[in-house]
This record gives C-alpha cells, structure tokens and sequence, in this order.
C-alpha cells in the first residue's frame, strides 16, 4: 500500500473538488431520500382515506388552519438567500487561504504530461475514450447528453411528483437519472481522477504509479471471433449486431413499459416513445461496452471503411 | 413717494441711516434665524429616513406593515428578481438546497475577481505565465486573488450539478417548466465551458495539456473534423477543420490562448448572462419555484388541470 501515492492524488489541488463533491453528494441523496419517504407514505395514507384527502394540506410539514400560506419574502428568504452568500464567502475564503491554486511549470508541448488529464468535470469522457472512439466519446456522446439532458421534460409524461420528492411516484425517471448522473457520470470521473495513472492504465488506489508499467493486453474485434475476414462482411455484421441492439432493445423497453408502467405508456405519443428508447438503448449501450472490453477484450463490434463502434 | 419718504433731512443722511438700521435688522435676525435652522437641521437628522436624499432613494418607510415588507422588495430593482411573498414552505433548505443561487452568487464572485485578474494579466504567450508568477508572489493578496477565481470556478461547476439534480429530484422541469429547463442546461454547458477556457489561461503544463487533450477530441467530430468520420472525404485537414477554429491554429498556441481568453472573459460570459436573465424571469413568469407543491394522488394524474399550479396553490 502506497499512502504517499494515494495521499498525492487525493491532495492534488485540483483533485479536491471531487473529493468534496462526494460527501456532498452523500448527503443531498439522504436529505432527497428522507423526504422522498415522507412524502410517499403521505400520499399512500391518502390514499387509503379519501376523506382525510379531501381536507389534508397535503405536505408532511405541519399547518394549521389559520396559518398563512404564504410568508413575505423581505425578510423570510432575504435573510437566508444573505446567510448562504455569507457562508459560500467564508468558505471560499478559508479555501482559499489554505489551499493554492495549482501552477505546474509553463507549457511545454515537447514535454507530454502523463498521465495527460482534461479537467476534473471532463473526466468521465476521457475515460469513455477506453472504450470507444474519439468522434463518440468526445463528440458524439458530449452532444447526446446534451440533447437527451433537454428532451427530459418533453419525454416525461407522468404528472405525479411535480413540485415535491417522491420515489414510488416516479420509480422510472429517478432511477435512469440517478443511473446517468452518478453511474455514469460521477463514478466515470471517480475512475478517471483517482484510479487511472500514467498511460491512461489502470491503478487501484494506493498502488504505486508505475511509469514503466506496460500491459500486454490482446483487443480483438468483435467480427474476428466470428470469422469474418472481408471488410464487407465485417460491415454487414457490425450493421446487424448494433441494428439487432436496437430493435430487441427496443422491443424490450416497449414490453417493460407496456407490462410495468401502462399509465405512462398510453400517455405518451409515439414520438416520445421512440425518443426515450433510443436514448435509453444509447445509455445502457455504454456500460455494455465497456463489459465487452472488460470480459472478454472486444474492441469493435462495427467495423466500416469510415468509423468503427 | 422718495421725497415723502425721505422726510426733511434731506436725501443722503437719511440713506445712511437706512443701510444702518436695516443692517442692524439683518444681524439681529441672524442672531435668532440660524440657531432655529440648526436646532431644526439637527432635529431633522435625527431621523434621517425623513431627509430628501434618503426617501429619494428608498420610497417607503421600513417598518413591518406587510405593505412595506412587500415594497422593500418590488421597489428595489434587485430584490424585485423575487415575488413579495412566497410558499410558506418554500423557504425550507430542505427543498432547494439554495443551489440555484449559490450558482449565481458565485457567478458573481467570479465576475468580480475575474476583473480584478485580468488588470494584471496579458494573453500572450510571452507574458501569461510570467503574469501568473507575478500575481502569485507580487501582487498584493494577488495569490488569494486567483485562489478564489479557481476554487469557486470548481465550487460552481458542483453547485451547478446539485442544482439541476434538486430540479429532477423535485419534477420541476415539468408542465409548465420544460423551457427554463432547457434554459438551466445551455447554462450548464457554459458553465463547464467557462471553466474549460480559464483552464488554458495560466499557460502552464497542466493547462496546456488539459486543453491539448480536450480539443484533440474536435478532430475526430463527424463530418467537421479531419480524424473523424467522413471528415476527410469533406476535404477536412488539420487546417480547416472545427478544431483548427476551436484553437486558431493547429496546435494548442498563441492563438488558442487569445481565443480561449476572450471567450473565457468576454464572449461566454456574455451568452451566459443572457442565459441567466431568460432563466430568473421564467422562473417568476412560470409561476415561482416549483414548490413544495401538495402530493398528486393517482386518482388525480389524469384529471385535466386548470392552468399552471404555482407553488403550494
């Protein structure tokens, strides 16, 4: 065990961030969760009691007639909004004054650092970078994001839990959100900032960075298994393996919906439907990926004259 | 009427006389007159919300009536960004996390100490490193100075993430929120933009390669970029293609410095702003914050609803 190693990383300036972000991560997820619970358990009470449905205010937090159901602003929330600048102040100060910037030597581009690291918020697609080609993971999947970030209202028909926590209202969004958002996204850049080290190689925490470290690892692609030697072949199997992907994915994520959520389902056009598919297949097709390059070393599943996947 | 008035001595002792008696009058005013103006200008400060100066400016009293609780907000052009009263419960932590505002707050703060940085920074590449030792070891609090710039620039990037997660988490991009969502995620492109450019501006090892390896990934974009799909049968090369406009030149250089500073200190600042202002009144104009609204029961999911709900209505 390399505590030195380790204690360098985790105490990089630039690190830092994340290391801060996870705790704080932590402890929004409980603060969601906690209320999450307390509304669900609202609402399955009012459920079972109509009458109680009809006079209930309908929040966990107490009301009594009588009470105002709006407080002013000046100085309710002017007070608090005043407190967090003073907070987020001191805070940035007592960083501040603790911790330097980083400022390594002036740039050089005959001297490559390794191993060469985006900033810490790019780290999740730089790590994608293992497992597909530049044009996806820093082009393709950037704008994905993107697009499948902005098309959420519009795909989300389900009405319930607009306003307050929930998790047995929404059991489907929240979960591909928090798949997305802490799978995909946060442990990505988790990997990319504490376990990948000199050549982008993989180091398990408290090892040492090893520069001299080679891996003799063997990539096939995926069409070599099978046989298939000319390059038409090869492009018309990659056509029919991902082509294949969708179509039994999508098949698959329309028979889940028909069966687990019928409400959602009737509510949405066939436009909608079709948009979360295919953006819901592109989001599992990643972890996919990367389990055939873990498991069993594949490379490429499509290979063309113009891109490879 | 002179002559009347002047009387039988005569003209000009009779001026004199007069000058001296009105004299005489003036100083003895003078001795009642300015003591009351002062004990009344002392008086009046006393209660200084009554001076001219101070109710041109603020144009109500400060006391607790609702009424002027409710304009110290909507006659302030600041604070009027918030409706005067909100949701009971919409001032719990709880609920937002305050991540929103932090957010901007911080844009602030950068804002502020962003000028401050650029009076002692040029964008060439003689002179930005040097600039940065400079700051660093000369300037007064010129280290504080650029550690706060960073670590907010970071501090923001997270709040940024926490504050889109409690919007999921909460529904509050739903009906009628879906545009200001979209909104909130062109401003977390420009964020994560904004910190990408400043990245570069220190000119040293950690940014030039940071920034190496980002924009390396424009070669490969489809279509536009020569190492990227289709690219070359478009007649891309590494000189005209999107990366080549990313950093001015071909490598990570000179010109990708000036370019990525003033995008980092002039252009995305400017878009974001714009962002921003869209963003706030949308919020007000899209009923206020989302909530926390009253639970949906199933019964209720179809039932059409009358208008957008505003919070806790």
């Amino acid at each position: 065990m390399d505590w030195r190693q380790l204690w360098e990383i985790i105490s990089a300036p630039d690190n830092v961030p994340i290391v801060g972000l996870i705790p704080l991560l932590a402890f929004y997820i409980y603060l969601a969760w906690k209320q999450a619970h307390a509304n669900d358990q609202l609402v399955a009470q009012l459920e079972t009691d109509p009458a109680m449905a009809k006079t209930h205010h309908r929040k966990t937090w107490p009301f009594k007639p009588g009470w105002q159901k709006e407080v002013h602003v000046w100085p309710f929330l002017l007070r608090i909004e005043f407190l967090a600048a003073i907070i987020v102040t001191i805070i940035l100060m007592v960083w501040s004054i603790t911790l330097n910037a980083p400022l390594e030597e002036p740039a050089n581009p005959n001297l490559t650092m390794n191993p060469a690291k985006a900033p810490w918020y790019f780290l999740g697609l730089q790590e994608m970078l293992v497992y597909f080609d530049p044009w996806i993971a820093g082009v393709v999947m950037p704008t994905l994001i993107i697009i499948g970030l902005m098309v959420i209202p519009y795909i989300d028909t389900n009405p319930k839990g607009s306003g307050y926590y929930t998790w047995k209202q929404r059991r489907f969004a929240i979960s591909t959100f928090l798949f997305g958002f802490i799978i995909l996204w946060v442990s990505m850049i988790i990997i990319g900032t504490f376990i990948r080290g000199p050549g982008w190689q993989w180091f398990w925490p408290g090892q040492t960075w090893d520069h001299n470290r080679l891996i003799y690892e063997v990539n096939r692609d995926l069409p070599d298994i099978f046989g298939i030697t000319s390059n038409l072949g090869k492009a018309i199997f990659g056509l029919v393996i991902v082509g294949g992907y969708f179509a039994l994915g999508g098949f698959l994520v329309y028979s889940l919906f028909r069966r687990y959520m019928p409400k959602d389902f009737s509510r949405m056009s066939l436009l909608q439907f079709s948009i979360t598919q295919a953006f819901l297949l592109i989001m599992v097709a990643l972890p996919l990926k990367m389990l055939l390059r873990l498991l069993w070393h594949i490379k490429y599943v499509w290979i063309t004259p113009w891109f490879n996947i | 009427m002179a002559e009347e008035k002047n009387g039988k001595n005569g003209g000009k002792v009779g001026l004199l006389d007069r000058v001296k008696e009105k004299i005489t009058g003036d100083v003895q005013a003078l001795k009642t007159d300015i003591p009351t103006k002062a004990k009344e200008q002392i008086e009046g400060l006393k209660d200084p919300t009554k001076t001219q100066v101070y109710t041109s400016i603020f144009r109500h009293k400060h006391d607790e009536t609702p009424r002027n609780r409710a304009l110290g907000v909507l006659s302030n052009v600041f604070l009027h960004l918030h409706p005067a009263k909100i949701n009971r419960d919409a001032v719990r932590y709880s609920y937002t996390w305050g991540m929103g505002g932090i957010t901007f707050y911080l844009f602030i703060v950068l804002t502020f100490t962003g000028v401050l940085l650029m009076f002692y920074y040029h964008p060439t590449k003689v002179q930005a490193f040097r600039d940065v030792l400079y700051l660093e070891h000369d300037v007064p609090f010129g280290k504080l100075l650029r550690n706060m710039h960073r670590w907010a620039a970071h501090l923001m990037v997270i709040a940024v993430w926490l504050h889109m997660f409690r919007v999921f988490l909460t529904g509050s991009y739903k009906k009628p929120r879906e545009f200001n969502w979209n909104i909130g995620v062109l401003l977390l492109v420009f964020t994560l933009l904004l910190s990408f450019t400043g990245y570069l501006l220190p000119d040293d090892q950690l940014g030039f390669w940071a920034v190496t390896v980002g924009t390396n990934m424009a070669r490969a974009t489809p279509l536009l970029g020569h190492e990227g799909p289709f690219g070359p049968l478009l007649g891309m090369t590494p000189y005209n293609d999107v990366r080549f406009g990313l950093l001015g030149g071909s490598i990570v250089d000179a010109n990708a410095l000036l370019r990525s500073y003033i995008w980092h200190c002039i252009g995305i600042p400017i878009v974001a702003s714009v962002l921003m202002i869209v963003h706030f009144w949308r919020v007000r104009k899209d009923g206020g914050i989302s909530g926390p609204a009253q639970v949906m029961l199933e019964s209720e999911a179809d039932k059409p609803r009358r208008g957008p709900t505003a919070a806790g209505a």
